[in-house]
């Protein structure tokens, strides 16, 4: 299992998301952040006087999947945050210890897919 | 930069206006000091003034209901936006808007440019001449609905357009199309005195107008980015405050009570009573038809369609208010508040319109002016001196009236939307109508004004407290020539 983290802009993260729920991982968790990198900051001037914002916003991206599955991510988000200009972020890939399902207690690989129709499920 | 040829010019124009010897005052002071100054003409002044900052107050309204449906970070240009206009609006309507608006001609006015060497105002403006409040306070209130109609155009550009192109077309606006197409509707044009339509206080001549701009602008602009997604169905971008709405919306209604009530221009006849209570009635009949209309489609109480169904039903009295019967009001308002949703719902397929514009005051901007044809009162009619005697088709069972406010519509929809599109167009084809896709992501306030709305929301807190050349920080590019560049360090 591995987690991949990743920082993008805010307008690629629809496209994203349309993509892996189609490549059936419907589970992931986003955090409006702000961080900086070689992207230059924004100067807000007001009544005059000057601050520069080196702290631009992002969405931070995270989602688990199964070893062999990273690579698909890592390209889905790769094909679509980039636009070639400095300020499309970053991916990070890490390693995952164990997974556990709240609901029924379930752990490992499967409980990082969503059941395909939970009416199916058994019943806990 | 880009604007300073437009800051040369607004400074220069100002520059051309301190030349021009002080316009002439009326003659009150001359008379009050003589002792003949009629008290009519205070009580009628105090009257007409009191209502021409009602109206003014309206701006509020629209930069609030417009800041309301706006995302967070296109909040603070709508400010800058109400200011930039009404200023505008008051030096062209005060050097040439007024002359062309209220001046005798069947075409266009040619009386009091500079508001001076007017003569006898109850002749040079005769249309005006039921009332005799003074000639400053006939135009204070007059520049306020310039203001006004010119407030409504930008409903349909929020958070793409340039600001430069506001101040362009307000020059435009304010000194041409407006004047000119209003004087035909009531400043004594052709419409209102040769065909005789009927339009009060300005479902027409000051909503419809502003509509039609807003119409012949969202043509060229084109939607916000991400409204339609790529199969092309309109997604919700929601405003960031909706009590922000509501304050505009009450400060709306507030501000018509002048709007409507106020085009008596006087007092003493106390009709100004009569139509404060038709807008009223109107306005309440409104909210609650499109509240039901909204639940009809929506299944919800939605609050937006409730404000824009009080704006609707507002706009469509404000023409039949003085020429109908109270009982007609809750009809006509009604009415408005029931197609003012469906028109939002049906424009919002194919075309952005942020705040409804189009609908609010466009489409219900024409049926109150139909509703003159329907519901004009034949003692209301004879007391205004415009249209049938006989009253709309209720009372007359004649569609006379009802084809001079159809004739009226057609007429000043197609000279508005045909110059104003004509503007924007020169406007797209050298300066630009739309900011960078770009600019647009990172919000009007930074990219425009070089300042945020919310601050809080987009700084963080460490750096708002103003270390910003913290040392060891990175060496990144500031001054005035990067500001609010988005541009990046170089790799």
């Amino acid at each position: 299992m591995k987690k991949v983290e990743a920082f993008i802009r805010h307008e690629a993260f629809e496209p994203i998301r349309t993509e892996l729920l189609g490549l059936g991982f419907p589970s992931l968790t986003i955090s409006e952040v702000k961080g900086s990198g070689r992207q230059k900051g924004i100067t807000e001037r007001y009544r005059g006087a000057e601050l520069t914002n080196y702290l631009r916003p992002k969405v931070k991206l995270e989602c688990v999947v199964a070893s062999r599955d990273v690579q698909t991510v890592v390209d889905t988000i790769l094909k679509h945050a980039r636009t070639g200009s400095i300020g499309d972020g970053k991916v990070f890939v890490m390693p995952v210890e164990e997974a556990y399902r709240i609901r029924t207690g379930e752990s490992g690989e499967e409980t990082l897919q969503a059941h395909p129709d939970p009416a199916a499920a058994p019943a806990a | 930069m880009r604007r300073s040829w437009l800051a040369r010019g607004v400074m220069l124009t100002l520059l051309a206006m301190l030349v021009i010897p002080g316009a002439a005052l009326a003659d009150t002071l001359e008379a009050a000091n003589n002792g003949v100054l009629q008290e009519s003409v205070a009580i009628n002044s105090i009257w007409v003034v009191l209502a021409a900052i009602l109206v003014i107050f309206m701006q509020a309204g629209f930069a609030f209901l417009e800041i309301g449906f706006s995302r967070g970070k296109n909040v603070g240009t709508v400010i800058a936006k109400v200011l930039t206009n009404l200023s505008i609006a008051a030096l062209m309507y005060w050097s040439i808007g007024f002359a062309f608006a209220f001046g005798n001609g069947e075409i266009i006015g040619t009386d009091g440019f500079f508001l001076r060497d007017y003569g006898d105002p109850q002749e040079a403006f005769a249309v005006m001449g039921l009332s005799d409040a003074t000639v400053e306070a006939k135009w204070l209130f007059q520049f306020a609905f310039c203001a006004v109609s010119l407030a409504i155009v930008w409903g349909t550009t929020l958070e793409r357009i340039k600001f430069g192109v506001y101040i362009i077309y307000a020059v435009v606006f304010a000194g041409f199309i407006y004047p000119i197409a209003s004087h035909w509707v009531f400043g004594g044009g052709w419409l209102q005195s040769n065909i005789g339509m009927q339009d009060f206080a300005g479902s027409t001549a000051v909503h419809l107008i502003g509509a039609t701009g807003a119409l012949a602008v969202l043509l060229q602009l084109g939607a916000r980015k991400g409204k339609y997604g790529s199969d092309g169905r309109p997604r919700a971008i929601p405003g960031h405050n909706m009590p922000l709405f509501g304050l505009g919306v009450f400060i709306l209604l507030i501000g018509w009570f002048g709007f409507n009530a106020g085009s008596t221009l006087g007092a003493l006849d106390g009709r100004f009573t009569e139509v404060a209570m038709v807008t009223m009635l109107a306005a309440g009949a409104g909210v609650l038809t499109s509240i039901v209309t909204a639940a009809y489609k929506t299944k919800s109480i939605d609050i937006g369609m409730a404000g824009n169904g009080m704006i609707g039903a507002l706009v469509a009295i404000t023409a039949p208010s003085g020429y109908v019967e109270a009982w007609t009001a809750p009809i006509i308002g009604g009415i408005a508040g029931i197609i003012v949703p469906l028109s939002i719902y049906a424009i919002d397929k194919k075309l952005d319109d942020p705040v409804g514009a189009l609908s609010a005051h466009g489409v219900a901007g024409i049926w109150g002016t139909l509703a003159c044809g329907l519901f004009t009162h034949p003692r209301l009619a004879q007391y205004n001196g415009f249209g049938d005697p006989e009253g709309g088709l209720f009372y007359s069972g004649s569609f006379a009236q009802l084809g001079y406010q159809a004739l009226g519509i057609v007429v000043v929809f197609a000279f508005v939307f045909v110059l104003s599109y004509g503007t924007f167009w020169a406007i797209r084809k050298t300066y630009g109508l739309r900011v960078s896709e770009d600019e647009e992501e990172a919000g009007l306030d930074i990219v425009e004004h070089g300042m945020y709305g919310y601050p809080e929301q987009f700084i963080p807190a460490p750096e708002l407290i103003g270390y910003a050349n913290a040392p060891g920080s990175r060496d990144i590019p500031t001054g005035a020539k990067s500001a609010s560049s988005t541009r990046e360090v170089p790799a």
